[in-house]
C-alpha cells in the first residue's frame, strides 16, 4: 500500500515538495487567519463579532472532530459531552480563582484541556477496541450521560439549572465581544496549527493508514490500537477546549447547553463541511452558526415559535442525508471541495 | 425484600419494553449490517400519529393500531426512499444517514406538536396490585408482558414457519443466492424494516406511557438503553436481545429504586463498557465467531 502524500491545509492548492517549508507556510496561514479577525473585529457590529467568537468556538471542536472521523475513521457521537467536560471545568475553576486577573483564565482553559483529554483516554481507549456501530453506540451512551451526572452529583453541577461562569471584565476598554473573539480564535488558530502539522508528519499518515486498511496499516508496523487513541486523545482535548470557549463566550454552563443534538449537530456540521480536510472542519463551524441564524431570520416575519430552532433541525438533517447518498465512495471520500478539485493531491491520491 | 421484589418485577416490565426495541434493532442488524441509530426517533413519530389520531377519535385502540400501522409504512418508506441507496462500504454511512434521519424526524415533529412534553395515554391503570401487602404488577404491565410476548411468538413463527420468513433469512444471509434463486430480496428488505420499525413503534406505545411522555426527544434514553441491551445478547441473536432486554431492565430498575434515577444512564453505560470491552459479540455469542 502505497502513501501519498496529501495536503490537509486552508491554504490553496501548491504541489508540495519534500523540501518546501511548509511549516512557514502554516505559520503564515496561521498569522493572516489572526489579523483577518482581529480586523473583523473591528468592522463588525457587536453581534457579528460574537458569532465570529462563537464559529471560533466551534472550529476547534470540529477540528478536532474532523481529525478523529475524517482522517482515522473513528466516528464519535460524544464530542458534546467532552465539550460539556471542558465547560464544567471552566465554571468550576473560574468560581475559585476569578478576580485575581486574566491569567486564572487561562489557567482554567488549560485545565479543562486537560481534563479533557484524561476522560478522552478513557472512552479512547474503549473506543480503539471497538468498530463502526459499536463504536457510536457507546460513544452516543457518553453524550445522554451528561445530564445524569449533573443531577447525580448535584451539589457539585448544580443538576439542570447548571453554574455560572465568573469572568473579569476585558483588560483597558476592549468591548467584550471583541474580547472573546480574540479569545475564542487564539483557541481556534492554535488548535489549527496543531492539528495541520500534526496531520501532516508521521502522525497523520498512520491515522489515514489506519483508517484506510488496518491490517495494511499492522503490517506496516504502524501500532493501530496506539493511533486510534492517540487520535481520540487529541480530538478530545480539541472538544474540551472548545467546550471551554463555549462556557466562556455563554458565562454559563447547564447539561441543556449540551444535549445530544450538539453532538449530532458536530458530525453534520463536519460531514457537510467535508471531511478529510481542515478546511471542511471550518465550513462547518461557519454551518453550525450561520444555519441557526438563518432559519432565525426566515422566521422572525412569521408568527411560528415551533419553527425557530427545528426548521434548522430538519434541513440539517434533510442536508446530512442527501450528502450522504449523494456522495458515495464512503464517508473518508466525502469532500465536496474535493470534487471541485481544489486539492490536486488528494486527486492523484483517488487514483492510486 | 417486598422492594426487591417490587424493583424486580418492574425491571422485568421495563425490560420486556427494551426486549421488543432491541429485537427490531436486531432485525434489521441482521438483515443490512445496519444499526438503525433513528429507530427511537421513528417510534417517535409514529406515537404521535397514533397520539393525534387518539385524541382526534377519543380511541385508545385506534391510536394503538395507527401507530403500529404507521410504524409499518414509516419503516418501508425508510427504507425505499433512504437506507436502499447507503453506500455500504465504510459502517459509518449507514449510521450517519441514520442520524440525519434522527434531526429530520424530531426537527418535523418539533415543528408539528411543539417540544412540550404531551401526556402520553395508557389502556389500563398504572396502579399495581397488591399481592400480601406487596405491591406487583400493574394491570399495564400485563398488558405490556402480553404484548411483547405476542410479537415475540408471532416473530418466531413467521421466521421459522412460513415461506416468507425463509425467505427473508435467505436474503439476509446469502443476498446474491437468494437473488439467484428468484427471492425478491429487496422486497425482503423493505419488509425487514417495515417489521422491525413497526415493534419499534410497538415499544414506543408500551414504554412512552410509564415515566417519559410525548416529546420528540423522548425515546433518546430508551434507544442507548435498547441499543445495550442488543448489544448484551450480541446484535445477532434475537433470543439474545429479549434476554439481554430483561437484564438491562432489571439493572436499571435496581440502579434506579437503591441509588436513584438519575443515576441509572450511568449504570446503562457502564454496563455498555463493561460488555462491549469483556465480550464485544455479546455474552451470547458463540465460540465459533464471524470471520472478519
Amino acid at each position: 500500500m502505497s502513501i501519498v502524500r496529501e495536503r490537509v491545509s486552508t491554504g490553496p492548492a501548491v504541489t508540495p515538495t519534500r523540501d518546501r517549508p511548509w511549516k512557514l507556510r502554516y505559520l503564515l496561514w496561521t498569522v493572516g487567519g489572526a489579523v483577518a479577525v482581529v480586523a473583523l473585529t473591528y468592522a463588525l457590529p457587536p453581534f457579528r463579532t460574537y458569532q465570529l467568537a462563537t464559529i471560533g468556538a466551534y472550529l476547534c471542536v470540529t477540528a478536532g472532530l474532523t481529525v478523529l472521523t475524517g482522517l482515522n475513521g473513528q466516528l464519535s457521537l460524544g464530542h458534546g459531552a467532552l465539550m460539556a467536560t471542558g465547560a464544567y471545568t471552566v465554571a468550576l475553576l473560574q468560581d475559585k480563582l476569578a478576580g485575581r486577573g486574566q491569567w486564572t483564565l487561562l489557567v482554567s482553559v488549560l485545565a479543562a484541556v486537560a481534563l479533557a483529554t484524561v476522560a478522552g483516554a478513557v472512552v479512547g481507549l474503549a473506543a480503539a477496541r471497538l468498530r463502526g456501530p459499536y463504536l457510536a453506540g457507546l460513544t452516543l451512551a457518553v453524550a445522554v450521560v451528561v445530564p445524569a451526572i449533573t443531577s447525580t452529583f448535584d451539589t457539585t453541577f448544580n443538576s439542570d439549572q447548571g453554574l455560572s461562569v465568573v469572568l473579569d471584565p476585558p483588560p483597558g476598554t476592549i468591548p467584550v465581544e471583541r474580547w472573546q473573539a480574540w479569545l475564542c480564535w487564539t483557541g481556534a488558530l492554535l488548535t489549527m496549527l496543531t492539528l495541520a502539522v500534526l496531520v501532516r508528519g508521521r502522525f497523520g499518515r498512520e491515522m489515514r493508514a489506519v483508517r484506510d486498511d488496518e491490517t495494511a496499516a499492522r503490517l506496516a508496523g504502524v501500532g493501530v490500537a496506539r493511533t486510534q487513541v492517540l487520535t481520540f486523545v487529541v480530538s478530545a482535548a480539541c472538544a474540551g477546549l472548545g467546550g471551554a470557549l463555549v462556557a466562556v463566550l455563554a458565562q454559563s454552563v447547564s447539561p441543556g447547553a449540551f444535549p445530544l443534538t450538539l453532538s449530532l449537530f458536530l458530525v453534520m456540521a463536519i460531514v457537510i463541511g467535508g471531511l478529510g480536510s481542515l478546511a471542511g472542519a471550518f465550513w462547518g463551524a461557519v454551518l453550525l452558526v450561520a444555519l441557526p441564524a438563518l432559519a432565525h431570520t426566515v422566521t422572525e416575519g412569521i408568527d411560528a415559535q415551533r419553527l425557530e430552532g427545528n426548521l434548522p433541525l430538519a434541513l440539517f438533517g434533510v442536508t446530512l442525508v442527501v450528502v450522504m447518498l449523494a456522495a458515495p465512495g464512503g464517508i473518508a471520500s466525502l469532500n465536496p471541495l474535493r470534487r471541485i478539485s481544489l486539492h490536486p493531491l488528494t486527486r492523484i491520491r483517488r487514483k492510486a | 425484600m417486598d422492594r426487591f421484589v417490587f424493583l424486580t418485577f418492574d425491571g422485568l416490565g421495563r425490560g420486556a419494553v427494551y426486549a421488543a426495541f432491541a429485537l427490531a434493532l436486531v432485525l434489521i442488524w441482521r438483515a443490512t449490517r445496519i444499526v438503525n441509530f433513528a429507530q427511537g426517533a421513528m417510534a417517535v413519530a409514529t406515537a404521535y400519529a397514533g397520539y393525534s389520531v387518539s385524541s382526534a377519535t377519543g380511541s385508545y385502540w385506534l391510536g394503538f393500531v395507527v401507530a403500529i400501522a404507521a410504524g409499518l409504512l414509516l419503516g418501508a418508506v425508510t427504507e425505499r426512499l433512504v437506507m436502499r441507496f447507503v453506500d455500504h462500504s465504510s459502517p459509518l454511512n449507514g449510521v450517519v444517514v441514520a442520524l440525519g434521519l434522527v434531526l429530520v424526524i424530531q426537527g418535523v415533529l418539533g415543528m408539528i406538536y411543539g417540544n412540550e412534553y404531551r401526556p402520553a395515554g395508557a389502556p389500563f391503570s398504572r396502579d399495581a396490585f397488591e399481592v400480601g401487602g406487596v405491591a406487583l404488577l400493574s394491570r399495564f404491565d400485563l398488558f405490556v408482558f402480553a404484548a411483547v410476548a405476542t410479537v415475540v411468538v408471532l416473530l418466531a413463527l413467521l421466521f421459522t414457519r412460513t415461506a416468507i420468513g425463509l425467505r427473508m433469512r435467505a436474503s439476509a444471509f446469502a443476498p446474491d443466492v437468494s437473488r439467484l434463486l428468484g427471492v425478491n430480496v429487496g422486497g425482503m428488505l423493505t419488509l425487514g424494516w417495515a417489521l422491525a420499525a413497526a415493534v419499534g413503534s410497538l415499544a414506543g406505545m408500551l414504554v412512552l406511557p410509564t415515566e417519559l411522555g410525548l416529546h420528540p426527544n423522548a425515546m433518546d434514553i430508551v434507544f442507548v438503553s435498547s441499543f445495550t441491551a442488543a448489544v448484551v445478547g450480541g446484535l445477532d441473536s434475537a433470543v439474545g436481545s429479549v434476554v439481554g432486554g430483561l437484564i438491562v431492565g432489571l439493572l436499571l430498575s435496581y440502579v434506579s429504586g437503591y441509588l436513584g434515577a438519575t443515576v441509572a444512564p450511568i449504570a446503562v453505560l457502564v454496563l455498555l463498557v463493561v460488555v462491549l470491552l469483556g465480550r464485544p459479540g455479546g455474552l451470547f455469542s458463540r465460540s465459533a465467531a464471524r470471520a472478519v
